[in-house]
């Protein structure tokens, strides 16, 4: 196991001197699938309780489960995105435990034997930190029930729709060191199994969660003892999830306790952990294989067909990114986060300035689609009408000024782009003739001015702004600056 | 009409086929017949309304021509296999009176068939037990009862042809030199004791049973009653109220073995519900029937031949080697060295696989529930109220060799155990055994009460000889083939190589055609 301090500093200062965190996560990621992992009954979110249920979730009398070949696919398609290892001879076991939204008692999984084995991903942070974190297995599982305690004065509610929907958990090395590479670490793997579209990411339906296994020890000390934060379901609060727990761990020890390795809950509301239940409170889930299933086997060919099916993955977008639009590594690594975002960059970009496109994309439209709370996706202005802006922009019939005040137009009212500048009159004047009538008028009417640009020959802009306003904007503004330098004899 | 009830399901078929009688008066005989055998607790439910409708439709389907191969034949079922809209119960108070909205995928195959049902049938509460004993119905009564003659204990060993259990009603007579109470009340075996009772009875046609680790062929082997085992795999385990999962093994009880192979036909096939059902071809078993058995070779296990073995079984099995001589097969002694650990190892896999096939009957969805302060309350209460005492301790068995720190040492090591005891069968076959000839049991049927109370693996070393088979995942037959000196019957058990149940029907029906049939006289 790799567990060597990082040379790049994320220690902590506590009372006593510096501290380093060791974060290791167990990601769940509902897989895409029209049915459930051992069930054909429907993966839909948001059905009235108790609909998407079939015999064998709710686990009557000689109900047996049959794997989802789809299911299989999407944890082979996930560990090929995760550079890891595909296990050709995987097996189901039974976790064993009583909880009434687990209707059969146990929880079909993987334990001794996972479908995919080690891997790695390249996790990049928003401050420019390029790091490595170990994947050491993906498996899949199903799904529990719902448990609702909010419905009734006496009685819980269990609603199964959820109940066998299959999971992967997705287990990283402890090879995280702070709170933001934890972030940036789910932050990547929600993109990778985006691209592959074998997980929809979607953290607020529960789609994505993660359990954070935190510790904290001196730099260049052994692992000290862990805690297991559960079912942490946004980035945001899993960065929070962390700081609390670090902190809360070092206070700890520095005041001469000791953590205990227990199983603690993320309170969003207070943003602190508290107690679940401790080691010794831990179940004995009494895993053995599940005699219902064989082990689940499959051959190369099976894999080799999969991983030519793959889409390019953000490592991959990326480097082209580079490579082939001159972008620089952090403008691409925005770009490719999202596929949408990448397809839409990529859409704008074709045939054109890529760079001019990656900073109307990045600047122009994320600035604005922020500000709205919209994405990418349901942007007014589509990738075709911002090309269009771009190419009036490239053959010189609008100014960048204006291709702003365009960008807007077409952002609140829609149309064609083109259509709309010939429309409002909105075309660059590059007729030299009425620029040059401008450039006099100004002259003529500020002798002062004149004389000042003559000593201080920045005072130029000044000039600039002028005509520019005079003919609305609409002057080229490279003959606007030339005329004048002839005419101010600078 | 109680002529009816006397016919093979092979002459049944013939006879409603020539229309000599319907499968209206076929059913309503047995409907009759099992009204009068009450005292004997072999069904647990009758379904008198729905086996009148199946036989009126079996009869416009044969007017029509349209007849299965199965069609008007009155079957019992065995209260584990799920029946649609027909209670269920597995013969525990837990299920209550769960009713399924589904029917079993080998029931559905005998529906197909054109078969009727009769009701469900009595069995150990969810197949746990060798005597019928433990089901929340109360014992099933086996049909035979003792009778001492002191004529000729072995003579019924020495001849051939049909015979007649001739004890009869109030002939208690105390104890006999084997221990037992002449007419007292003995168990047909289990756990399928409801089949055999019921087919040994003529309450039935024939009847569906499991094999989990002896649960069809001990039942057979102690009522005079065919009992076929298949493959694991060969029947699917869909709809089946589970047991043990590796181990659970739906298949007939019959009367005769061309019964039984007609039986197993619509029993078994392919059911992609089950992943451990085989994608195999089912064959037209009955084609076996009469077969030469000349030139094969049979395995003598001499591991089977027990320390303490009544003589009477030691006799029967010698009598069996010299049937299948006789009909030209080789004899061969092997040995099969694992099977001393096949029982203590079964007893490890099979309650381990229980405790979590049972977790479901929790209280929350169907069945018993007693309420309690909390959850887990709740659980308990109803758990301890819904489960018998045998289940409770299989339950608790398997969840302890299932624990952190024990698996390794339990269940581990018994699943390397099973490895080896299946080897040693594929050892043989390879070297050209094509089936190995044992008892069925290690005794005749004995007394209701009489086993297990103070140790249950009393009751546990009945299944010495077929829990091998159920380990090893193999088919194999029970075929009656005599009676012991208290005119009870025995069996003889005949093992086969995997999806090789034809040699079985092939031997079966040699033993068969030497020994003859044995029918209780109804006292009842």
């Amino acid at each position: 196991m790799k567990t060597e301090t990082k040379t790049r500093s994320h220690l902590l200062k506590g009372a006593t001197g510096d501290w380093e965190i060791v974060v290791g996560m167990e990601v769940h990621a509902q897989v895409t699938s029209k049915s459930k992992l051992f069930s054909g009954a429907a993966t839909a979110f948001g059905g009235e309780p108790n609909t998407h249920v079939s015999l064998v979730d709710a686990a009557m009398p000689g109900m047996l489960p049959v794997i989802n070949e789809e299911c299989v696919k999407q944890a082979i398609r996930t560990g090929l995105g995760l550079n890891a290892a595909i296990n050709l001879k995987s097996v189901f076991d039974r976790k064993n435990y009583f909880y009434p939204d687990l209707p059969q008692g146990y929880q079909i999984s993987q334990y001794k034997s996972p479908i995919v084995g080690e891997g790695e991903v390249t996790v990049d942070t928003a401050d420019g930190e390029t790091f490595t974190v170990g994947i050491e297995r993906l498996h899949l599982e199903q799904d529990a029930g719902k448990s609702l305690h909010d419905q009734h004065a006496t009685m819980s509610y269990v609603d199964l729709n959820r109940s066998g929907v299959a999971l992967m958990e997705i287990v990283s090395k402890p090879d995280i060191r702070s709170a933001e590479q934890a972030k940036a670490y789910v932050s990547k793997l929600r993109s990778i199994l985006r691209y592959l579209g074998t997980c929809d990411g979607d953290m607020e339906k529960g789609n994505l969660r993660a359990d954070v296994n935190v510790s904290v020890r001196r730099p260049g000390e052994p692992l000290g003892t862990r805690c297991e934060i559960k079912n942490v379901n946004s980035i945001r609060f899993i960065g929070q999830a962390i700081e609390h727990e670090a902190r809360r761990q070092i206070d700890l020890i520095e005041e001469g306790g000791a953590v205990e390795q227990e199983t603690r809950l993320f309170d969003p509301g207070k943003g602190e952990t508290r107690s679940m239940r401790s080691k010794e409170e831990a179940h004995d889930y009494r895993y053995f294989p599940d005699p219902d299933l064989l082990p689940l086997e499959f051959d190369d060919a099976y894999v080799a067909a999969l991983q030519d099916g793959l889409p390019e993955l953000p490592d991959a977008r990326k480097a082209r990114f580079i490579a082939a639009f001159g972008l620089s590594p952090y403008d691409a690594n925005v770009l490719v986060s999202e596929r949408e975002t990448a397809d839409f960059y990529e859409t704008v970009a074709k045939g054109r300035d890529a760079k001019a496109a990656a900073n109307w994309v990045i600047n122009d439209l994320f600035g604005r689609l922020n500000k709205e709370g919209k994405d990418v996706t349901s942007s007014p202005v589509s990738a075709g009408q911002l090309g269009a802006i771009l190419d009036l922009i490239a053959d010189r019939t609008i100014s960048g000024k204006i291709a702003k005040d365009l960008f807007e137009i077409v952002w609140s009212e829609g149309g064609d782009p083109r259509a709309i500048v010939e429309a409002r009159g909105l075309k660059q004047v590059t007729d030299l003739g009425a620029i040059e009538k401008a450039i006099d008028d100004v002259i003529a009417n500020n002798p002062d001015k004149v004389a000042d640009a003559r000593t201080n020959p920045k005072a130029i802009g000044w000039f600039v702004g002028q005509v520019m306003k005079s003919s609305g904007g609409k002057a080229n503004p490279q003959a606007v600056n030339d005329l004048l330098r002839t005419k101010l004899g600078l | 009409m109680s002529g009816l009830t006397s016919l093979t399901l092979a002459q049944a078929r013939k006879a409603l086929a020539n229309k000599d009688f319907t499968a209206v008066e076929l059913t309503d005989a047995h409907l009759a017949a099992m009204e009068k055998a009450r005292a004997l607790n072999a069904y647990v439910l009758e379904t008198p309304d729905r086996a009148k409708a199946m036989a009126r439709a079996s009869d416009a389907r044969i007017a029509a021509g349209k007849a299965g191969p199965l069609e008007g034949i009155p079957l019992g079922i065995k209260d584990l296999f799920c029946t649609e809209g027909v209670r269920t119960t597995a013969c525990s108070h837990i299920l209550g009176n769960f009713v399924p909205p589904y029917e079993s995928t080998v029931t559905a195959h005998l529906w197909r068939d054109g078969a009727v049902m009769l009701g469900k049938l009595n069995n150990d509460e969810f197949a746990m037990g060798s005597s019928n004993e433990t089901s929340c119905f109360g014992p099933v009564v086996n049909p035979w009862r003792r009778h001492r003659t002191r004529a000729c204990p072995s003579s019924v060993l020495q001849d051939s042809g049909s015979r007649v259990n001739p004890a009869s009603e109030g002939s208690n007579v105390g104890a006999s030199a084997m221990g037992g109470i002449e007419g007292a009340h003995l168990v047909p075996g289990g756990s399928s004791g409801g089949s055999a009772a019921a087919v040994a009875a003529r309450l039935c046609l024939g009847a569906t049973a499991t094999d989990t680790g002896g649960s069809i062929r001990q039942p057979a082997a102690f009522t005079g009653t065919v009992g076929v085992k298949p493959t694991y795999g060969r029947c699917s385990r869909w709809g089946i109220v589970a047991f043990a999962s590796s181990l659970d093994q739906a298949g007939p009880i019959a009367r005769t073995v061309r019964d039984g192979a007609m039986l197993l036909r619509s029993m078994a096939g392919h059911d992609p519900k089950d992943t451990t059902s085989a994608d195999r071809a089912v064959p037209d078993y009955e084609q076996a029937i009469g077969r030469s058995i000349k030139g094969m070779t049979i395995g003598i296990p001499k591991e089977y031949r027990l320390d303490g073995m009544p003589q009477e079984i030691e006799a029967l099995w010698e009598k069996g080697k010299d049937w299948l001589k006789s009909a030209g097969a080789r004899l061969v002694d092997i040995s099969l060295p694992h099977t001393k650990y096949a029982l203590p190892a079964y007893y490890i896999v099979a309650p381990a696989e229980a405790s979590s096939n049972l977790a479901r009957y929790d209280g929350v969805r169907y069945g018993l529930r007693e309420d309690g302060r909390d959850i887990i309350d709740m659980y308990e209460r109803t758990r301890a109220e819904g489960f018998g005492d045998e289940v409770r301790r299989r339950v608790m068995i398997g969840t302890y060799v299932l624990s952190a720190g024990y698996y390794d040492a339990y269940y581990l090591r018994a699943q390397k155990v099973r490895t080896l005891i299946k080897r040693d069968f594929e050892t043989c076959f390879a070297d050209g055994i094509d089936a190995v000839l044992t008892p069925a049991t290690p005794s005749a049927a004995f007394g209701i009460g009489e086993k297990g109370g103070a140790d249950p693996v009393e009751m546990y070393l009945n299944d010495i000889f077929t829990v091998t088979v159920n380990m090893a995942g193999l088919p194999a037959i029970a075929v009656p083939a005599g009676l012991d000196s208290q005119h009870l019957p025995l069996g003889l058990q005949v093992i086969g190589r995997p999806f090789d149940e034809e040699t079985l029907f092939a031997l079966g029906a040699v033993i068969e055609q030497a020994a003859g049939h044995f029918h209780p006289e109804r006292w009842w």
